[in-house]
């Protein structure tokens, strides 16, 4: 068990290379519980999500989720979330966990008129992910999940237990994330697990949780974003809709659009063994042109991965770089991202 | 509770030790290989290099984490591992046996009794390994 965010969290149950195997191949249970809600209500709820967050929250219909981040007034991130319309003046943020007082003072603060709630203890989350999800979960749920698409949401009972269903998750496999009230999480936990035996369910850690989304170059807050980065340089420029109308950020934004960042996060590739961490440089023809932001060994792909903020000059796919690995220049090169094709489910 | 043979000395850093006529195999134990985890990278020395008791000789590296592996005893490396760079996971599928990382021909005998028995080892780990 490791610290994180305040929580005592398993790295591992068997073994992150199994475990990461495990979630491709069949299906993976992630106890994610320590994340954060917010509910934000009432007529103000919307304008305050407009103003506080980049993506264009107007866009949502009721049931849809978005993918979103909040930014400071010079564009670095507060965090990354999702953006939950459940109805049409009610929405649920989900924040990162190690955010999360950061994260409600911020909003409360800059997002007045509206009505605040942290149910981040109220709350528990169970991500199920991999090829067997839905069938796992269309075992157990009512009514059936399987019409759900992604980046969708529905209200549901999981093995008699009152659940939100989500279509989304954080491996690059198809898959579902679960809300549950926090007491009943666990009856939940149990009965996916029992229930998907026949499927070769396994509890996941969070190490097989990193590196399958490594795999998919999905950010980490914390690892690869935080607030001295912008979106554009970690390539969440899709994410940020100036047309949508003022946001805070906005202009920060636009302007480094407009001048081109001046670093990019890109996908390595180590040509050997080693593992390129977080903090090592990169290097070309010796002088330093980035820094790691994550790294490990993909089990997916058989290599060890990366990603890292270079020179903008140099995030070209196909660059030969290296990474400063102990003292010692290990060849790396910028590849095409995700690292692993996507599985999620489309449409 | 993790795999001790009895016939090897230990180091505080989780080596092995095995004394082969004048020469000492190393290798990590089964407890480090568990706290490890998938071993995915091992860095070792050359033939002939010098290693010194207590001291970095190579790197063991992990999905989770990197560790640096301590020299039981001080002297040349005889033998490597050739097998480690190209299949890394045999740390973890046999730490004792095909996981082995190198050989050492000794520079003196005083080392060896500095090392920790099976036994000593064992309590070690009952204490919490560190």
């Amino acid at each position: 068990m490791v610290p994180f965010g305040g929580w005592e969290m398993p790295v591992q149950y068997t073994g992150i290379v199994e475990e990461h195997r495990i979630v491709r191949g069949a299906v993976g249970c992630f106890d994610v519980s320590h994340m954060g809600e917010f509910e934000v209500e009432g007529p103000a709820a919307l304008a305050a999500l407009q103003r506080l967050t980049t993506n264009d929250v107007a866009a949502l219909d009721v049931g849809q989720v978005q993918y979103s981040l909040l930014c400071t007034p010079a564009g670095g991130i507060v965090d990354d979330l999702t953006v939950y319309r459940l109805a049409a003046d009610r929405f649920m943020v989900t924040v990162n966990a190690s955010n999360i007082a950061k994260d409600w003072s911020w909003v409360t603060g800059h997002g007045g008129g509206a009505r605040w709630r942290n149910v981040s203890l109220e709350t528990g989350l169970v991500a199920v992910q991999g090829p067997r999800a839905e069938a796992l979960v269309g075992r157990l749920a009512d009514p059936d999940v399987a019409a759900l698409g992604y980046y969708r949401f529905a209200r549901s009972v999981v093995a008699g237990v009152p659940a939100l269903i989500s279509r989304t998750g954080y491996t690059g496999e198809d898959g579902f994330e679960l809300y549950l009230p926090w007491g009943e999480t666990e009856r939940a936990w149990t009965a996916l697990l029992d229930a998907g035996r026949g499927d070769g369910v396994a509890p996941i850690g969070l190490g097989a949780r990193d590196t399958l989304r490594l795999e998919m170059k999905y950010a980490l807050y914390g690892n690869d974003i935080d607030e001295t980065t912008s979106p554009l340089e970690a390539g969440l420029g899709w994410v940020v809709k100036p047309a949508k109308g003022e946001f805070i950020g906005r202009d920060a934004i636009e302007k480094g659009r407009a001048a081109g960042p001046r670093r990019k996060l890109v996908g390595l590739t180590m040509a050997g063994r080693a593992v390129a961490r977080h903090g090592y440089r990169v290097l070309k023809d010796g002088r330093a042109v980035g820094v790691v932001t994550s790294g490990s060994y993909g089990p997916s792909v058989d290599r060890c991965i990366a990603m890292a903020y270079v020179e903008a000059g140099l995030a070209v796919v196909g660059t030969a770089l290296d990474v400063e690995v102990r003292g010692q220049a290990k060849a790396a090169e910028v590849v095409r991202t995700p690292f692993h094709p996507p599985a999620v489910k489309k449409g | 509770m993790a795999n001790v043979p009895k016939d090897l000395r230990y180091t505080r850093e989780h080596e092995w030790a095995k004394l082969e006529g004048a020469s000492v195999r190393v290798g990590i134990t089964a407890y480090a290989q568990e706290q490890l985890g998938d071993v995915v990278f091992v860095e070792l020395p050359k033939v002939g290099a010098k290693v010194a008791a207590r001291q970095p000789f190579g790197v063991v590296e992990s999905v989770k984490a990197v560790s640096d592996l301590f020299a039981p005893v001080t002297g040349q490396v005889a033998e490597v591992n050739g097998d480690l760079p190209n299949a890394p996971e045999v740390v973890n599928q046999d730490p004792y046996g095909r996981g082995w990382m190198i050989v050492v021909t000794p520079s003196g005998a005083g080392d060896w009794d500095q090392l920790l028995t099976a036994e000593q080892y064992e309590q070690f780990l009952a204490a919490g390994g560190h």
